[in-house]
């Protein structure tokens, strides 16, 4: 009795969840503009293409009557084709997400689904296709594909650290990962490599928390992961904040060289930072391995 | 224990501080605990060593903060006194405590009573017994518990007297053979007295004397030379130079007392006395006071004044000055120079002088007044003027008081007079014969050279003789004098000039004057002068140097009050005789003052005690800042403070509030303080708001549905208003009874809930103001009157208890004629959104008639102060802010016709406020008309 009913409060508590996520993810990406996408052909989409004179079976509503009143000719008017494309996600819903330094900054998880969703939209909007890696949920077109990518996104992983997902991936895709990178780089790797073979190019997101990079611990002190499966204790934190810079640098080294190498682009966002420039970045980029 | 001025109330406490090394190795060996940090990035640092193991240990400065924090507490609780009182000053036995007492220590005698209760306060710790006196009122030395003496310490006060040397005396021979402990409060000045009683006391045991350090000053009364008021300060040590502010003070003409004027005196170096001269004019120096040296507030430093500065007003009138040049024959000429040194002479017309209520009137040769002088004269005689009169030519040849005696005339006059010694009489000019003893003159010596050889005679008669105060040689009256009021009519029968004797050129003339308190003698008067004369006491001077009432006092006799010391039976200030008063002042003329010299044998302290200041409080309260500090660095060690974790910042938050605690109060209280500031403008702004437009406005009843549609209700109606008519009204308000003016609107709608509350007796106050004023208030029970009035309706009930304090006139159901029904539209029903209720307004008076061909009753005159009723007109109003109705109203189209007449009756109510009987008054247009036509 009391299972169906937990669950459902569950339900419902995801679900509350989810409209304050997609409405900022809204919010977010009405801040971008559409454009340069155009496919420099005639057919579906907004902008202008041509005027030309009206072919038999043409139905009369296409029929551009302010430009055919100019004379004796009706012309149709028709419209630059925007072609679609697959491209797919992959939000790191690991453990090691749901940390935030202090209650200013949002969870690293957080700003990551919000990152995700919002390029999801001015996807959808752009008329591509939007899916998440995997088998889970193929790229779809249509605002039902946002819901439920946002219903996906709210789904946590247990795992203290994620790993991307590599399995079925669509060749020729675009695709994007927002993750900390923080696991076990061999991982990411693989991935590439195998999205590499298929010609998927897409970008590597990696959000940070502040101190995350500044390491800003003194004094006597056991660090433990999110999931509590890894520990360290060091009796003097600020002895460690040098090398622990100096290992995360190279392991952001270590992701450029990578990405470089398969053709994919790497940036890191901090949680501090606002998601919108992280935003515009990651769209600038999908549109560079697009066109 | 006492280390330096610090001693300890529990010294063994303090061996706790050897235990402080052992605390040092303690603390050192513990390192502090590890946090336990949730980071993602732990993954980075697997495998990461820790260069050097120092940190476990806690740092050697957090060591000292702890180390001092404990040691603060150890020593705090061991029980510091700063300045602690050293215990038992000399011992034991009895121990007398000998106030001077006087003037001179009035100043410090707060300190003097703390010195005093001090040194009671300890005798009774150590069980010795005490005897208080005062040198200025001594008793023989009662041996009592100090605690006894303790309580009655705040009865004793400073005299403004210095002791008496017999007194003093008499206070050595009650000493008796006990030996005793003498505390001696000394008021640092130097008297006769004080050697034999240091030596009678030093047989007794140790005595110890306490003097104060501040500068005594003195001044000497007032003296009148030269046409300015010398006056002389003194002091006691003779020091740098020094200026001191002599201020003299009286009443100022509405009798307030003042400050008159101020002059500085200034002590030369090495000096004792200082002198000042005021030039003060005759009118400040009769309303003077006393003079007293600022801020000296000692008994010594007042001068009361009395009458040697005053000087009479005489005014001189004579019956004629029309010989210019003949100086010596004026009439008033040596009256002026009689009077001139210690007069004031005013001169002029009768009538011009009596205003200024001179103290004598001379009228020299004055034969007849006018009935409005003699009036005049004879009104201020019975005030306690002293009417002078000289006879002369005139008044020997008038008719006054010849058969009647004159009320201005001291006797009946024969005609004529006569002529002694002159050229066609016979016999030699007449002399005075020596005074009679009851004569005022009594005592003056009669020269043998003053000759009188012409005089009016008066009529003998059975008063004469009680009314002869001088006579000739032969016994004939010269000087007459008769009591009328409080004042006096004084006749001389001769002339005041030198033509009918020779009197006015003796000196004589001048004494007898004076005699006659015609003129105040400059000079001091002779003890003996007094003797036999009873002074009584008016204003004395406090030992603070107030001057205060005497109350009830007994009199003086006159032998003492010169002379004597100062004591409890004579007090120094201002006394009264028969007809002058007397100062007397702490200073004599020659009195001065010198510093008390005490022999090196006695120890000689000041009136200051240090003060016992318990230190424990401090250091335990900086124990606890150190142990603050401690939670604060040991926080910010181990990464706490300034971590990532929201927590420990919380922590330090919470710390910090702790120690802001106590400053944020005040604050507080001033942002209330602001609040309340800003409260005034937000008042104005209101009263700004309700008065720049027509503001309709309704009773704020607490509900705030009714509220609302209160507020909907007006709205409509003035949107109403605004359309129709040409009263244009801004957006109606809600009036709290208790809080808002209501003089600002003409119209107040309140709607009648049964839960309201009632207003407070200023609010129906306030109401009923607003009602006598012009107001007018619709009240509205919004229950369609389904029960008519007086009965059974909760609104109803509420509505006769709400009105019942407030003055309401006796109410009538609208009758058909009532101006309200025609005052913009024509109407004779008043729906709101019930329709059919009785609507009661003010009644028409008993006398209200129809007149022939008149339309209507010429009813009341004005405006009804209340309308009543209970067709909730508000909702039949009320529309929302895009101007649609909010309540439907009856239905289809009779409800909104019905509508159409509430709004009617709206605007025809606010007309009728606002206009008042100017409709009514239309039923006099015909009659005008008509007029107009003639």
């Amino acid at each position: 009795m009391s299972e169906p009913r937990h669950l459902r409060s569950r339900a419902e508590e995801e679900a509350a969840r989810l409209p304050p996520l997609l409405a900022r993810a809204e919010h977010l990406a009405g801040t971008v503009l559409l454009g340069d996408h155009g496919r420099r052909r005639s057919g579906l989409g907004d902008d202008f293409w041509q005027y030309r004179p009206v072919q038999p079976g043409d139905p009369r509503r296409w029929i551009d009557w302010r430009r055919s009143a100019r004379g004796d000719d009706r012309f149709v008017r028709e419209k630059e084709w925007q072609i679609a494309q697959s491209v797919m996600l992959w939000v790191d819903q690991a453990a090691s997400m749901r940390f935030s330094s202090t209650d200013k900054l949002p969870q690293k998880g957080d700003r990551a689904r919000l990152l995700a969703l919002a390029t999801a939209i001015l996807l959808v909007r752009g008329g591509e296709r939007v899916g998440l890696t995997g088998t889970l949920l193929p790229p779809r077109r249509g605002q039902n594909q946002i819901l439920r990518l946002a219903e996906f996104f709210s789904v946590e992983d247990s795992a203290d650290y994620g790993v991307p997902e590599h399995r079925a991936m669509i060749p020729n895709a675009r695709a994007l990962f927002v993750s900390d990178f923080l696991a076990d780089p061999a991982e990411v790797k693989l991935a590439l490599t195998k999205a590499a073979d298929r010609g998927v190019r897409g970008v590597l997101m990696q959000v940070l928390d502040p101190s995350e990079e500044a390491f800003p611990f003194q004094g006597r002190t056991i660090f433990e992961s999110v999931g509590g499966s890894l520990l360290h204790e060091t009796l003097k934190a600020g002895d460690l904040k040098t090398r622990y810079q100096q290992r995360l640098a190279e392991r952001k080294d270590e992701l450029q060289a990578l990405c470089h190498a398969t053709g994919w682009q790497f940036t890191t966002h901090h949680t501090s930072d606002s998601a919108q420039s992280a935003l515009l970045w990651i769209y600038r980029a999908m549109d560079r391995g697009t066109s | 224990m006492m280390l330096g001025p610090i001693g300890f109330a529990a010294p063994w406490l303090l061996l706790a501080l050897a235990a402080l090394p052992l605390l040092w190795i303690l603390l050192r060996a513990v390192p502090p605990a590890p946090i336990r940090r949730r980071f993602p990035g732990v993954a980075l640092l697997l495998g990461l060593k820790d260069d050097e193991a120092v940190s476990d240990r806690t740092p050697w400065w957090l060591l000292l903060l702890r180390m001092l924090a404990v040691a603060a507490v150890i020593v705090g609780l061991a029980g510091p006194v700063l300045n602690p009182q050293q215990q038992g000053r000399t011992g034991s036995g009895p121990l007398l405590i000998l106030l001077d007492g006087s003037w001179a220590s009035s100043r410090d005698w707060s300190e003097r009573a703390d010195l005093v209760d001090g040194l009671l306060a300890e005798a009774g710790r150590e069980g010795r017994t005490a005897a208080v006196v005062r040198l200025t009122t001594p008793e023989a030395p009662v041996f009592q518990s100090a605690d006894v003496w303790r309580t009655r310490l705040p009865g004793l006060a400073p005299q403004a007297w210095e002791p008496r040397e017999d007194a003093v005396q008499g206070f050595i021979e009650s000493l008796g053979t006990e030996g005793f402990e003498t505390y001696w409060m000394s008021d640092g000045l130097d008297r006769a007295s004080r050697d034999p009683l240091l030596a009678a006391l030093e047989d007794h045991g140790a005595v110890t004397v306490h003097e104060g350090s501040r500068p005594v000053f003195a001044l000497r009364p007032a003296t009148f030379e030269d046409g300015a008021v010398r006056l002389t300060a003194l002091r006691a040590l003779p020091g740098p130079e020094r200026e001191v502010m002599v201020e003299a003070h009286g009443r100022d003409p509405s009798g307030q007392m003042r400050l008159l004027s101020i002059e500085p005196a200034t002590f030369a170096p090495g000096e004792t006395t200082a002198s000042v001269e005021m030039d003060l004019p005759a009118e400040l120096r009769g309303r003077l006071s006393h003079f007293e040296i600022a801020g000296a507030r000692t008994a010594g430093a007042v001068a009361a004044t009395d009458d040697s500065l005053r000087r009479r007003e005489v005014a001189l009138i004579a019956g004629r000055e029309d010989r210019e040049g003949l100086e010596l024959l004026s009439p008033l000429h040596y009256l002026h120079q009689a009077l001139e040194p210690n007069a004031d002479l005013l001169e002029g017309a009768l009538m011009d002088i009596l205003p200024a209520n001179p103290d004598v009137v001379a009228l020299a040769d004055v034969a007849t007044l006018s009935d409005a002088e003699t009036e005049a004269l004879e009104t201020w005689v019975e005030g306690g003027g002293i009417l002078l009169r000289f006879a002369g030519p005139r008044l020997a040849a008038s008719e006054v008081s010849r058969a009647e005696e004159d009320p201005l005339m001291p006797v009946r006059l024969r005609s004529g007079g006569r002529n002694v010694g002159g050229a066609m009489s016979w016999g030699e000019p007449k002399t005075l014969a020596p005074f009679d003893e009851d004569s005022p003159f009594w005592g003056l010596e009669v020269p043998g050279d003053v000759t009188i050889s012409s005089q009016v005679m008066a009529q003998p008669d059975p008063t004469l003789a009680a009314r002869v105060i001088a006579r000739l040689s032969d016994g004939t009256p010269l000087v007459t004098r008769k009591d009328l009021g409080d004042g006096q009519v004084v006749l001389f029968h001769i002339s005041a000039n030198a033509e009918w004797s020779s009197l006015p050129l003796s000196g004589l003339f001048v004494q007898m004057l004076e005699r006659l308190s015609i003129s105040s003698s400059a000079t001091a008067p002779a003890p003996e002068d007094l003797e036999g004369t009873t002074w009584q006491p008016v204003r004395l001077v406090e030992a603070n140097g107030t001057l205060s009432n005497a109350g009830t006092l007994p009199g003086v006799d006159g032998a003492v009050l010169l002379s004597d010391p100062l004591g409890a039976d004579l007090r120094p200030g201002v006394y009264e005789g028969e007809d002058r008063r007397i100062a007397r002042n702490v200073m004599g003329a020659e009195s001065t003052i010198a510093p008390a010299a005490w022999p090196a044998s006695v120890p000689v302290e000041g009136l200051a005690r240090p003060e016992e200041t318990p230190l424990g409080g401090y250091l335990l309260a900086l124990a606890l800042a150190l142990l603050m500090a401690d939670i604060l660095a040991s926080l910010a060690l181990s990464g706490r403070l300034t971590g990532a974790r929201p927590r420990a910042t919380g922590a330090a938050v919470v710390l910090l509030a702790l120690a802001l605690a106590l400053p944020a109060a005040p604050i507080r209280a001033q942002e209330v303080e602001d609040t309340t500031e800003d409260a005034a403008p937000a008042a104005d702004a209101r009263a700004i708001e309700a008065t720049r437009e027509l503001v309709l406005a309704h009773v704020m009843t607490g509900n705030r549905q009714i509220d609302d549609t209160a507020q909907a209700g007006l709205r409509g109606l003035s949107d109403t208003l605004f359309f129709r008519t040409s009263v244009e009204p801004a957006e109606p308000m809600g009036v709290n009874l208790e809080t808002d003016e209501l003089a600002f609107f003409p119209f107040l709608y309140w709607p009648i809930t049964p839960d309201q509350p009632t207003p407070s007796a200023a609010a129906y106050a306030k109401l009923n103001r607003y009602l006598r004023s012009g107001g007018m208030i619709l009240f509205d029970t919004r229950d369609a009157d389904v029960a008519r009035y007086g009965a059974a309706s909760p609104e109803g009930r509420k509505l006769q208890q709400l009105a019942a304090p407030l003055d309401v006139p006796p109410l009538e159901p609208v009758p058909s004629d009532h101006v309200l029904t025609r005052t913009f539209y024509l109407l004779q029903d008043f729906p709101g959104r019930y329709a059919g209720g009785q609507v009661w307004v003010e009644a028409a008076p008993a006398d209200a008639e129809l007149i022939d061909g008149m339309p209507f009753r010429n009813l009341n005159d004005g405006v009804s102060p209340v309308v009543i009723g209970g067709n909730d007109w508000a909702s039949a109003w009320a529309v929302d802010t895009s101007g649609a109705p909010l309540y439907p109203v009856g239905r289809g189209y009779a409800g909104e016709r019905q509508r159409e007449i509430a709004y009617r009756f709206g605007v025809n109510l606010i007309m009728h406020v606002l206009t008042g009987n100017y409709k009514s008054d239309q039923v006099h247009v015909p009659a005008l008309l008509d007029r107009l036509g003639q």
